[in-house]
């Protein structure tokens, strides 16, 4: 009864094309729908502590027809863009200066093995003292966290460069910049592009993390509006949202990376990281 | 002489930064960056007091609790999903919701459902770190190799051996990666929901040194969460090292030939 599409999706799967999959996939959320419809309705956890599934989207699609929802929207993935934009370019800009020097990539290994695991959320006091509840401090715990993934994969891409490659260029008289340009950044690239793709997801949770913990303005805080309004459909749907941006996120990532790497081999057997 | 050398390396820039600080704020004593000495005595008192037993344990301790419980179970689903052809298909699209779902938001979510408790903040760092393992463990075991596979299923390796000798050791890679992932989430969900909704533990702790404008005592405890974090990277990859010793073998065998 729960999940309907099991029984009848189940046998044609030796035949397994991608209609039956994407079929199954949509049986599988609208079970997942059906059951958080039914859990409350039978009592098994009390409504007003989870509505079931239709007050909740009935609660979304009221707030996607509000400005103030598209607002805070706006708010967060203003904060997530140029929180991800600073930390991409600072971590481009460094890692393929200290990559490319034998020197400084010893020196600074072990300050950066120090710094990167020290997890982000410890700068919120920081934050808070030093920048209020304004944007700011959102785009300090996005930048630091998602700087890291993006300078980690850049050390690897340059440590990466194929030297037979390399010592070709510069016996046929390519230039430093040029060096750089056709050799150094097209096998940087591709780790480049799965730094930038962890960096997004990681900057989104930092950007809820921060308006929900600092209360900078955006989707986190109105969810902790929400929930200590009482407001619990409201606060249920702007998760909802959340995850929705989400989802949106990892496909236009994933989008970009495949249309970046379209020469590259690894866009055909990728390994979800 | 080269064991110097690298000595120095590995501590030539943390000396010279630790300097740089020092220096800056050794004339004008700064409001917000307190000096090294004053710091480290801070730290001192601080934490190596009952704290120890009331803030920072606990914390640990439902840590631990949490990133556990979330790697046992997203392995033991994963194994099952992974290997059930129609259940894969039937949940991916779900799981990949959940998964894009920003941990932090269960928080509120958990504190409605639960209350605030510590079983609410063991569940908080499950359903935030299960996710990456959980599909990890899926993709891991959706790539065994098809010729093992089919080698194993003829020498009637089936049932359990098939999955301790098969199934696991090759999607291990994968599922290191997705601990990995799970372990960094944890720590972070650790902190806010002791943040969020809490009156002890070391997120606690250090808002409430920030709201008190202790600011010594609060760098003090934005070290602790640094060393904590430092500490977990080096116990995972020395485990990694361990479990995936084969694995790092054969890379360097391909790469060699």
């Amino acid at each position: 009864m729960l999940n309907p599409g099991v029984e009848s999706g189940a046998p044609r799967t030796s035949r397994r094309t991608v209609p039956v999959q994407q079929f199954l996939g949509l049986a599988g959320i609208l079970g997942f729908l059906l059951t958080w419809e039914l859990v409350p309705r039978a009592g098994i956890i009390e409504a007003r502590f989870l509505p079931p599934a239709s007050d909740v989207l009935g609660a979304l699609l009221r707030a996607s027809g509000l400005t103030a929802f598209w607002v805070s929207v706006g708010e967060t993935m203003l904060a997530w863009f140029l929180g991800l934009l600073i930390a991409v370019i600072a971590a481009v800009v460094l890692g393929f200066l200290i990559g490319s020097s034998a020197f400084l990539a010893k020196a600074t290994s072990s300050t950066v093995e120090f710094l990167r695991p020290i997890p982000s959320v410890a700068l919120i006091p920081l934050a808070v003292l030093m920048f209020g509840v304004k944007i700011e401090s959102s785009l300090m715990l996005i930048i630091y966290a998602s700087f890291w993934q993006v300078f980690i994969q850049v050390l690897y891409g340059v440590a990466d460069i194929d030297m037979v490659a390399n010592n070709t260029a510069k016996s046929y008289g390519l230039g430093r910049m040029a060096r750089i340009r056709y050799v150094v950044f097209p096998t940087a690239l591709p780790y480049l592009m799965t730094g930038v793709r962890l960096a997004a997801a990681v900057a989104l949770i930092l950007a809820i993390t921060a308006e929900l913990i600092i209360g900078s303005p955006g989707l986190g805080r109105e969810i902790a509006l929400a929930q200590s309004g009482g407001a619990i459909s409201g606060m249920y749907a702007l998760v909802l949202a959340t995850g929705l941006i989400g989802v949106l996120i990892n496909v236009l990532m994933r989008f970009i990376e495949r249309k970046a790497l379209s020469w590259h081999s690894s866009v055909r057997s990728e390994v979800i990281v | 002489m080269t064991w110097l050398k690298s000595l120095a390396y590995l501590v030539g820039l943390p000396l010279l930064l630790v300097l740089i600080w020092w220096g800056l704020t050794l004339g004008r004593p700064n409001f917000f960056f307190p000096a090294p000495g004053l710091l480290m005595e801070t730290f001192g008192e601080v934490w190596f007091g009952e704290r120890i037993i009331t803030d920072v344990l606990p914390s640990l301790g439902r840590l631990f609790a949490g990133v556990a419980a979330a790697i046992a179970i997203g392995v033991m689903a994963g194994l099952l999903i992974g290997s059930v052809r129609w259940l894969r298909s039937l949940l991916e699209p779900t799981l990949e919701f959940f998964r894009a779902v920003p941990p932090p938001v269960l928080v509120p979510v958990l504190m409605l459902l639960m209350g605030i408790n510590d079983s609410m903040k063991v569940a908080v760092i499950i359903s935030g770190c299960i996710w990456p393992v959980l599909l990890n463990t899926i993709e891991g075991v959706r790539a065994v190799d098809g010729v093992l596979s089919d080698s194993a299923r003829t020498y009637g390796v089936a049932g359990w051996a098939r999955v301790r000798y098969l199934v696991l050791p090759s999607a291990s890679p994968q599922i290191m990666a997705g601990v990995r992932q799970c372990l960094s989430i944890g720590l972070i969900l650790m902190v806010i929901s002791e943040m969020f909704a809490s009156s002890s533990g070391l997120g606690f702790t250090i808002v409430q040194f920030q709201r008190s404008f202790a600011i010594p005592e609060m760098w003090s405890g934005i070290i602790v969460l640094g060393l904590i974090g430092v500490a977990m990277s080096f116990i995972f990859q020395w485990t990694e090292r361990r479990v995936l010793r084969w694995y790092h073998g054969q890379k360097e065998v391909e790469n060699a030939g």
